[in-house]
């Protein structure tokens, strides 16, 4: 491992895999419910595919880390018990968690299983994770996409936990966990269902003036004869406001903050992340590749930004941004 | 004869001037048939120093008209500033404050109101906050009914509110989309949201009302309408019912949800009453059946 941890995304284990064998120091996954914030049909894992995939990444050198993210249903919380039990059962490194019944679950039931702060759970400041830590024992605290590398860095002075950061993939540009957009258009949720403007409300029409994409019958973008359309996910939509036509909320980018990885480390932050669970093995193998050949440049006193147009066409609307790490993005 | 189902006022959502402020809270505390009025600042620190002498002196009318006063603090801290202005209100362990970030959690062990803003989708979260001192808890807006019911079972000696009218809060952002869209930065925003006294209306691409949009928040263009039989909502739970500040009439509001809540008048009444106070929308309703938010209301 590197001076900084690689955490990368599997959405089976055949992408599991593929993750580890491109340089990834950790990866991690959920289960094949609603437990998990990447709640899509044909992904995640079974139990037995998890007690697998965490045998053949411990005989790799490699973590497994479970995401038992989403908030638990009323009524219905036995079904996040299990994930807990099932992750501490096949020897899983850590489960990332939000809610805080699930926290209280596994701290009582699990007393020695890792505790990683899903950033589902938008703790963005030192009083905030002192009390998930203190609370529940958690050890690492996923970091909100709402926060610039300096106030990471002035953060970190005030905490005791390790930190990670997601560094690519796709950009929630609300607070992750303080966003019900989804649920307001479609009834489905990231926080109630694992998803965000879910596939089955979307629809495409052949329209006067070009293609027009919409969510639940809401109108999100129109893209003229010959260009590729986009996913119409809420925030990343056109809308009118004073009349006027704008990505109000954030234009159709990904975020890309290879260049900034120094910058992070600097900051104290332990780990970075990828997003992407859902976009399949060949794409986690590009990008883990890309990010273990910039971390070992780092390392090796070299700058790493020159391998960051390596991952330009695998970005959302072909553009990238380092979000609200830089400040200007506000 | 089970007790009556209580009215609070929410806090203030938006930008309002401190003249504007005080003569609101001056009504309400003189008109307004609601037992309790949140008052700071939930949505942007930054506000919060220009409006503080006015939320003081809203308090002293609302406590002097007998009602009760309960301090909510911000939603999404930032600034050292706003961490300072949580770490004050949930230091007086004394008073009941709402807590809309769990930040507040840290060192508080006096009662407090988990707000809708804190992410509590079921009973045994609800239950960890209980243990924290939690009295009463104001529903996520995205849970259903059944979902409520099913957290009020398995707390039973915790308050349950419902968010019952005002445009429902969606979601916070580290952006402004009020600085961006007048092509401010964050920094230097010239508190532009006040413009905007019940946010500033969004509409699709083909020109349907969707969204609202108060500074770092974004709001749903629809209002939400609690319009189920009080019989209902106490089978689920429910004791209180949270009214969310607006420019529209909100003495007529509260009066309306009194009536309908003590069974005076039923809910296609509630709707036109509450409607001839001139909402900023339509009424939907769609989060209370398990449906899409944006549903219309009135098909209880």
């Amino acid at each position: 491992m590197g001076s900084i941890e690689l955490v990368c995304p599997a959405g089976s284990p055949a992408m599991l895999r593929a993750a580890v064998e491109a340089g990834a120091d950790s990866v991690y996954c959920g289960l094949r419910d609603d437990t998990n914030a990447r709640n899509f049909p044909g992904l995640n894992f079974s139990p037995a595919e998890l007690a697998d995939s965490v045998r053949w990444a411990h005989d790799h050198g490699a973590r497994v880390l479970l995401a038992v993210n989403t908030f638990a249903r009323a009524g219905a919380s036995d079904r996040w018990r299990h994930s807990i039990d099932a992750a501490a059962g096949t020897g899983a490194d850590a489960v990332i968690v939000a809610d805080l019944g699930v926290l209280a679950h596994a701290r009582e039931a699990w007393p020695d299983l890792r505790l990683h702060l899903s950033v589902q759970a938008a703790a963005g400041t030192p009083e905030a994770i002192a009390f998930y830590a203190r609370a529940y024992g958690v050890k690492r605290v996923v970091l909100p996409r709402v926060l610039s590398v300096d106030e990471i860095a002035a953060l970190m002075r005030e905490i005791e936990v390790e930190t990670e950061a997601f560094v690519y993939g796709g950009l929630c540009v609300m607070a992750e966990g303080r966003c019900a957009l989804s649920s307001y258009a479609t009834g489905r949720s990231p926080n109630l269902d694992g998803v965000c403007s879910p596939p089955e409300a979307v629809t495409y029409t052949e329209e006067e003036g070009g293609m027009v994409s919409r969510l639940a019958g809401l109108a999100l973008d129109r893209y003229a004869p010959g260009d590729p359309a986009g996913y119409p996910t809420l925030c990343k939509g056109r809308f009118v406001v004073d009349g006027a036509l704008s990505y109000l909320f954030e234009d159709p980018v990904s975020l890309n903050a290879m260049s900034l990885l120094a910058a992070l480390r600097r900051a104290g932050v332990t780990a970075v992340k990828i997003e992407g669970r859902q976009r399949g093995k060949a794409y986690v193998a590009r990008v883990a590749a890309a990010f273990r050949a910039a971390i070992d440049a780092m390392d090796a006193g070299e700058d790493p930004a020159r391998f960051e147009p390596l991952l330009a066409d695998l970005a959302e609307g072909g553009r990238q941004t380092a979000g609200a790490y830089r400040k200007t993005w506000r | 004869m089970s007790e009556p189902i209580q009215l609070t006022l929410g806090p203030l959502l938006f930008n309002w001037a401190p003249e504007r402020i005080r003569d609101f809270y001056g009504r309400i505390a003189d008109e307004a048939p609601v037992e309790r009025v949140h008052l700071g600042e939930v949505v942007c620190g930054k506000r919060a120093p220009l409006l503080d002498n006015a939320f003081a002196d809203a308090a002293e009318r609302v406590k002097a008209a007998g009602k009760q006063v309960v301090w909510s603090t911000l939603g999404l801290p930032g600034l050292r500033r706003d961490r300072k202005a949580i770490a004050a209100l949930s230091a007086d362990q004394e008073s009941l404050i709402e807590i809309n970030d769990v930040s507040a959690l840290l060192d508080r062990t006096g009662p407090f109101v988990a707000g809708p803003l804190l992410n509590v989708y079921n009973e045994a979260a609800a239950r960890e906050l209980m243990g924290r001192g939690c009295v009463r808890l104001c529903a996520n807006v995205e849970l259903s009914l059944a979902a409520v019911s099913a957290i009020a079972a398995g707390c039973p000696e915790l308050e349950i509110e419902l968010f019952a009218f005002g445009r429902l809060p969606l979601a916070l952002s580290g952006r402004c989309y009020h600085a961006r869209h007048h092509g401010l930065h964050k920094d230097n925003c010239q508190f532009i949201c006040d413009r905007d006294l019940d946010g500033l209306d969004l509409q699709t691409l083909d020109g349907k009302d969707f969204l609202a949009v108060n500074g770092v928040q974004t709001l749903s263009h629809g209002v939400q309408l609690a319009d189920i039989p009080p019989a209902d909502l106490r089978a689920a739970g429910v004791t209180a019912l949270r009214l969310s500040p607006h420019t529209a009439d909100m003495v007529a509001v509260a009066q309306a949800f009194r009536a309908f809540a003590d069974e005076r008048i039923d809910g296609a009444e509630l709707a036109a009453r509450a409607g001839a106070a001139r909402p900023p929308g339509p009424f939907v309703g769609g989060y209370l059946r398990g449906v899409a938010g944006l549903q219309p209301a009135g098909l209880q």
